[in-house]
């Protein structure tokens, strides 16, 4: 499933936040939204599955208007795990569940409980299918989010900043499932990402955004001093630390371990 | 995506089949208690012939003619009112994302007891009389009651035109609610100040809000409404429940969330209306029972909203069977009696916290 943007812009009344956007996403790959606070991350990510409404540009889901589907039609291809999700008395279980919402109509089926159990496993979270989501840990709630999408069986998955608020220790643990799952099942991903090391790791393509337009947009040669400096306003080193590319600040003592 | 091979948890089966059972011990509670209600009063009635009257068997004719004509439709309508109260505002907090989310909350109480209030003492279609068993004449109850309903209606109207222009948001909805609160509560103290005294007492009168009011076409009405009404909540389960998960994943799911809350809120406002406008103000119901359930049995609406209809039902029926024989022979008015059965079990569930 492809997804492609097209001269699109977006205002919060008269505010242009977005202008003249437009790249595609292609089949199994993992591209990341970088750029500075308040550049329209999120608003560019919330206009990839209709939860906002651009003034201008479409959307194409495999070559359909975006605007023109139904809203549970856009939530069967495309899954949302937004950067805060609100707790209740819930189990995890029920949590993810509602993920299915798409695809039930009056009631559950036993192959929704089927396809929740087995998303539960592939994120080794068994152990947490009874406890109440208002008692986890922001960790523990991230792959709860994480899995709702996923019971979505979406084509695309869009993540808004899914290691904010995580150690770093789990913030691996996430990006990794999510590249694993990207590449196990052949779908997308799109993640607006703050952390460029983390971006360099995990993602294929980045798309940097300055002053609501897109700056840079390719593979990993993208990624060079010069386009994090315009972007973010700050010199950066860019080299290798035990075989993997970092990226930091210049005025930052580096050690090297050594 | 591939995720076939899961199986069915046992584990989670087993906890879905203890709401189930909460929900199924609460309806048994309810019919007992209607039962029980309808032995009690001014009269004793053995239950034994209590239930053979309700089956259809001609026990005795006054035990048929109390039985049909007072107590059952009166504790119908407790059942009803309370069914509709309660599921009215486990929608309505949900839609507005709060948990002090009532009839109440919104302005449509108040804005029914203005309209009796106006009915009353404007149009004057009431009057106080000397008789203890029946002390209010409202000359024409018919008049009040749809002046009642009507203001209902047009506090609602005035929410929505509000949501109309600022956006469908649950913050503009509850301060709009409680404006128009405030709003018609003055209105209705203004109309008071300069209303005679029989006038006055017919309106503190109307504003007590009592479940003997009805007869059975108003019964079988306003069950329809509140039938209709749970119907409508219960098919919107899984909205409120994609709702309740934050307003981006409800959108992420594919909810229309602004058309859900804004239907939402007509729905729950109708009902409230019906019942206010028959039965006057009954307040806490719609506020507390969804949190008495919410504490046994969670937030999830596919349990939430049935089981905040049950205990609606059972709070109000308890409280109106208390309400006869507490000062038997007077009857109290059953709205004096639900804050006092419903608050001190409200506040030992706050404090005993969430049941594991």
């Amino acid at each position: 499933m492809t997804l492609s943007v097209q001269d699109l812009s977006f205002f919060y009344r008269n505010r242009e936040v977005l202008n003249e956007i437009a790249f595609s996403i292609g089949k199994c790959e993992i591209v990341a939204i970088l750029g500075p606070n308040g550049v329209g991350k999120t608003t560019l990510l919330k206009c990839l599955n209709r939860i906002l409404q651009p003034r201008e540009g479409v959307v194409y889901l495999d070559g359909k208007d975006l605007f023109r589907l139904d809203g549970s039609e856009i939530a069967r291809n495309i899954g949302y795990v937004p950067q805060r999700i609100e707790t209740g008395r819930l189990t995890a279980f029920d949590a993810v569940l509602l993920g299915r919402k798409p695809h039930i109509g009056w009631d559950l089926s036993e192959k929704d409980l089927r396809m929740v159990d087995a998303v539960f496993r592939r994120l080794a979270m068994e152990h947490l299918r009874l406890a109440y989501i208002d008692e986890m840990s922001g960790g523990e709630l991230q792959k709860v989010a994480i899995a709702r999408a996923l019971v979505q069986e979406p084509k695309i998955l869009l993540l808004d900043e899914p290691t904010s608020n995580l150690d770093l220790k789990n913030q691996v643990a996430i990006l990794s499932t999510i590249a694993r799952i990207v590449r196990e099942h052949g779908i997308s991903a799109v993640m607006t990402m703050h952390d460029i090391n983390h971006a360099i790791r995990y993602a294929d393509r980045f798309i940097f955004l300055r002053d609501g337009r897109i700056y840079a947009h390719g593979g990993p040669e993208t990624v060079t001093p010069k386009t994090i400096e315009e972007v973010y306003g700050l010199p950066v080193i860019i080299g290798k630390l035990g075989g993997v590319t970092c990226v930091v600040p210049e005025n930052c003592p580096v050690t090297t371990g050594a | 995506m591939h995720f076939a091979d899961g199986e069915v948890p046992g584990d989670y089966l087993g906890y879905v089949h203890r709401k189930v059972l909460w929900l199924a011990g609460g309806t048994l509670f309810l019919i007992l208690l209607l039962v029980y209600s309808i032995s009690v009063g001014a009269v004793a009635i053995p239950i034994s012939d209590v239930f053979l009257t309700l089956v259809g068997q001609n026990v005795s004719h006054t035990w048929d003619t109390i039985i049909w004509n007072i107590r059952l439709p009166q504790a119908l309508t407790a059942i009803t009112a309370g069914c509709g109260l309660a599921v009215a505002g486990v929608a309505m907090q949900s839609i507005l994302r709060n948990p002090l989310g009532s009839p109440f909350t919104l302005g449509i109480s108040n804005a029914g007891a203005f309209g009796a209030a106006f009915s009353v003492i404007v149009l004057g279609t009431g009057t106080m009389q000397s008789r203890v068993a029946d002390p209010v004449t409202l000359s024409n109850p018919y008049l009040t009651t749809v002046m009642a309903f009507l203001f209902c209606l047009l506090a609602t109207g005035v929410i929505l035109l509000i949501s109309r222009v600022r956006g469908a948001s649950p913050e503009v909805m509850v301060l709009a609610g409680v404006a128009l609160s405030s709003l018609f509560t003055a209105g209705t103290m203004f109309l008071q100040y300069f209303s005679s005294d029989a006038q006055l007492a017919a309106v503190v009168f109307w504003t007590f809000g009592d479940v003997g009011r009805t007869n059975w076409p108003e019964l079988a009405f306003m069950s329809l409404i509140v039938a209709a009404a749970t119907i409508f909540f219960v098919a919107n389960r899984w909205n409120y429940n994609a709702i309740d998960a934050g307003d981006e994943t409800a959108k992420g799911l594919g909810v229309n969330v602004e058309r859900i809350r804004l239907v939402g809120m007509v729905a729950a406002a109708l009902v409230s209306a019906v019942i206010v406008a028959f039965l006057g103000v009954i307040g806490f119901v719609g506020l507390v029972c969804p949190h008495m359930v919410r504490r046994v049995i969670g937030d999830d609406q596919r349990y939430l909203i049935p089981g905040s209809c049950l205990m609606g039902g059972i709070l109000l029926l308890a409280s109106d069977t208390v309400a006869r024989v507490i000062v038997a022979p007077y009857v109290l008015p059953v709205a004096v009696l639900t804050a006092f059965m419903g608050a001190p079990v409200f506040i030992y569930l706050l404090l005993r916290g969430y049941r594991r």
